[in-house]
């Protein structure tokens, strides 16, 4: 019976010890959370996928409450309804934006650009140009081995074996800018997404003259500047060859699409045209594939 | 025999074009002349299309310190200024002549007698390597006048002639030893006075006894130069593992070899500055070692810089019908070509045709935790677990595991029983840890 209550009070005066002992530190060491953080942290979209710019979600959420007007951060996977909701929990002013949506500038199909050599190693995009340009004439092309696909969290790219080249599914793609960063060759750019998705840019990055670039592919920009001339709105540049379209001063009047001798320019959901249509020709799909490539 | 200590591997030989006399090759019909045959920035082009341009004119200067002027190897007109493919597969800028019969520059001394005295001081010749564009000839091409002009501070004691071709095929340097051998030991001679240096140590790895037995005879009155035989063993013409294997002493992670006291040339190199000294002749040629199993004619060609690969393989037989990989350079570090048009450059020290059955890539089995690329490994590192990271993308880890360190020799792939390709994941992720510590300095 000694035993019982020796024991008992022992292990009971010896928990008493270290509960307060444990409470007082936790009361002298306590570092105050804003608790703001915790609920943007529940609005936000627990993606992780670090498209904001920040490591992670929390991070953000952080960053959210210790900005004084949410200038400069904006959740791409979220988009405006969640900077909607994560402002009313901060009492702020939301910060819009437009959507964006990776697209691919590069057009040259397997069809468009013939093999110059075989390629062995390991199947990686940035292994692969580490070593050489490519494995066609074309050295600012896509390399087809998926790093972007890899890479993508929302499951928003796909390879097409017939073409080559990923797709990127406008459904799932949130902008986030994970395959602008992985692309070896820089062919992922994020772009407004535009009125009912519909969006004009010049599906390729080659800067060759043209005449070199024809030869590597059929269906390169050549940088001739038709588009530049055709263009009402000053929202085509060329430069080393190219051909850009800022999104921002452009009107999806498409008169640069008819007027590109290569088809480089791509033009994504739109009406099919009055003669489009008579040679049977559909329209972009949401696949990514577009009236030009057809 | 003296080695160096940690790693490497022992690959088959095959130096079938060894022993074949140096061929003069006969001028082609157009050269074409890159413009970033060096490390460093390319160099800029003098010369406009329709310009006439004599062999050994100055066409290209070096922009920047570490860069490297470029000369036109032929006489003739400038076609034009174009790009072209560099043998990594990229458009280059490069320099297009139509050949016409050579017609020298003056002050060139074509003569082969040779010249032993050179009475120049340290300054003057370091600036005569300079503007006769000497890079380095083994592959890497890294300017010479740079390497004789050590960061402040650091005081070399010894110069390391890199003679030992430890690439198995390649021949054009052992070549180069037979028949140029009193210019490279002139040669040598030449840059212990640039560096200030007292002693010189020609490093030949002991697969080419009549090499060394010729610079051992021809070195004799020239007791501060020593010609130490090393035994056989891949990768010791690395610049690490010959100063370890010569003198002992180890480069600590991140520093430049030049803190053991030791400056490591290539012979090519060392012969090339005795010609742009001596003769006051820039970098033109070069000999090219052309070899391969089926190749008809195997055998060390010298040839003007900017002739197309294609030709050199022509004049060694032609291309026989079982190669699958044009290779540049040797079978370990060299580069696979994406075509044969692709032009000489200065550091091209050889073309292997590889048979497709050498060639193909075996199937990659999983890893078996065996350790052969550790123990290969000349570096120290652990290229399993380098690769797993890269695999991972866990950049913060590599490089905590030394992979900066790694001279991308492929000792780890050559070894892996399970053909793992370790060095292509090695080097990705040496790219992008580079880039990382790029991107923190520039903070």
């Amino acid at each position: 019976m000694n035993i019982v209550l020796i024991a008992v009070i022992v292990l009971g005066g010896t928990g008493v010890i270290l509960a307060s002992v444990i409470f007082l530190t936790a009361r002298k060491f306590k570092v105050f959370e804003d608790p703001k953080i915790d609920e943007v942290q529940q609005a936000l979209p627990a993606a992780n996928c670090g498209g904001c710019g920040y490591p992670g979600c929390r991070n953000f959420a952080e960053a959210c409450v210790k900005s004084e007007n949410l200038d400069g951060l904006f959740c791409p996977v979220g988009g405006n309804e969640v900077m909607k909701s994560v402002a009313s929990i901060l009492g702020r002013e939301a910060v819009q934006a437009e959507p964006m949506l990776a697209v691919l500038r590069c057009n040259g199909t397997c069809a468009h650009r013939p093999k110059t050599n075989q390629y062995e190693g390991v199947s990686s995009c940035m292994a692969a140009s580490l070593l050489y340009g490519g494995d066609t004439a074309c050295t600012y092309g896509c390399l087809g081995m998926g790093d972007c696909v890899a890479v993508c969290q929302f499951d928003a790219l796909s390879m097409d074996k017939e073409t080559g080249l990923p797709v990127v599914d406008e459904a799932k793609c949130t902008a986030c800018g994970a395959c602008v960063r992985a692309c070896p060759k820089n062919l992922f750019e994020l772009r407004k997404k535009g009125p009912k998705s519909r969006r004009i840019f010049v599906s390729c990055m080659n800067k060759d003259k043209g005449a070199l670039a024809r030869k590597g592919c059929a269906v390169a920009c050549i940088g001739c500047g038709k588009c530049e001339q055709v263009c009402a709105f000053d929202a085509i540049t060329i430069k080393d060859n190219l051909a850009y379209i800022d999104y921002n001063a452009c009107r999806l009047c498409r008169k640069c699409v008819e007027v590109c001798p290569t088809n480089s320019i791509w033009e994504l959901n739109f009406p099919p045209r009055k003669k489009a249509a008579e040679q049977d020709v559909p329209a972009g799909t949401e696949t990514g594939k577009n009236t030009a490539s057809v | 025999m003296r080695t160096f200590s940690m790693g490497g591997i022992h690959p088959p030989e095959n130096k079938i074009s060894a022993g074949k006399a140096i061929e003069q090759m006969p001028l082609p019909a157009q050269v074409t002349i890159l413009l970033n045959q060096h490390l460093g920035a390319p160099a800029l082009p003098l010369v406009q299309r329709g310009d006439r341009v004599k062999t050994g004119q100055l066409i290209a200067k070096a922009a920047g310190y570490v860069s490297a002027n470029i000369h036109s190897s032929v006489t003739g007109k400038v076609l034009k200024l174009d790009e072209v493919y560099d043998p990594g597969g990229y458009r280059r800028q490069a320099v297009i002549i139509e050949v016409e019969p050579d017609e020298w520059v003056e002050d060139l001394v074509l003569s082969s007698t040779l010249k032993r005295e050179c009475t120049l001081s340290p300054e003057d010749i370091i600036q005569k390597i300079q503007d006769g564009g000497v890079v380095g000839m083994g592959g890497a091409s890294f300017p010479t006048h740079v390497k004789l002009s050590p960061p402040p501070g650091s005081k070399p004691e010894v110069l390391i002639v890199n003679a030992v071709e430890c690439e198995p095929y390649l021949s054009s340097d052992h070549q180069l030893m037979l028949e140029k051998g009193m210019e490279i030991i002139v040669g040598t001679k030449i840059m212990m006075m640039a560096l200030k240096v007292q002693r010189a140590v020609i490093a030949i790895e002991n697969n080419k006894p009549d090499a060394i037995g010729l610079l051992e005879r021809l070195a004799i009155p020239y007791s501060q130069i020593e010609v130490m035989p090393l035994a056989v063993h891949y990768p010791q013409g690395g610049e690490k593992q010959l100063i370890d294997a010569v003198l002992g002493r180890h480069v600590p992670s991140g520093a430049l070899p030049v803190v053991t006291g030791a400056v490591v040339l290539n012979v090519g190199s060392v012969f090339a500055t005795y010609e742009a000294v001596q003769k006051n002749k820039p970098v033109i040629d070069r000999v090219v070692c052309v070899t391969g199993k089926s190749v008809k004619k195997p055998g060390n060609y010298l040839c003007r810089i900017g002739i197309s690969i294609q030709e050199l393989i022509d004049f060694a037989g032609g291309m026989p019908d079982s190669v699958a990989k044009v290779i540049s350079g040797g079978p370990m570090m060299g580069k696979a070509l994406i075509n044969t048009q692709v032009p000489v450059s200065k550091g091209t020290s050889g073309i292997l045709l590889m048979d497709s059955k050498e060639a193909l890539r075996k199937k990659v089995y999983n890893c078996i935790r065996c350790g052969n690329c550790i123990e290969a490994c000349p570096m120290g590192l652990e290229p399993y677990l380098l690769m797993n990271l890269s695999e991972l993308s866990d950049w913060e880890n590599m490089e905590k595991e030394c992979i900066m360190d790694c001279i991308e020799c492929g000792c780890c792939s050559y070894v892996c029983p399970s053909n793992r390709p370790l060095l292509d994941h090695l080097r990705v992720g040496k790219f992008k840890v580079g880039a990382i510590i790029r991107g923190r300095k520039n903070q």
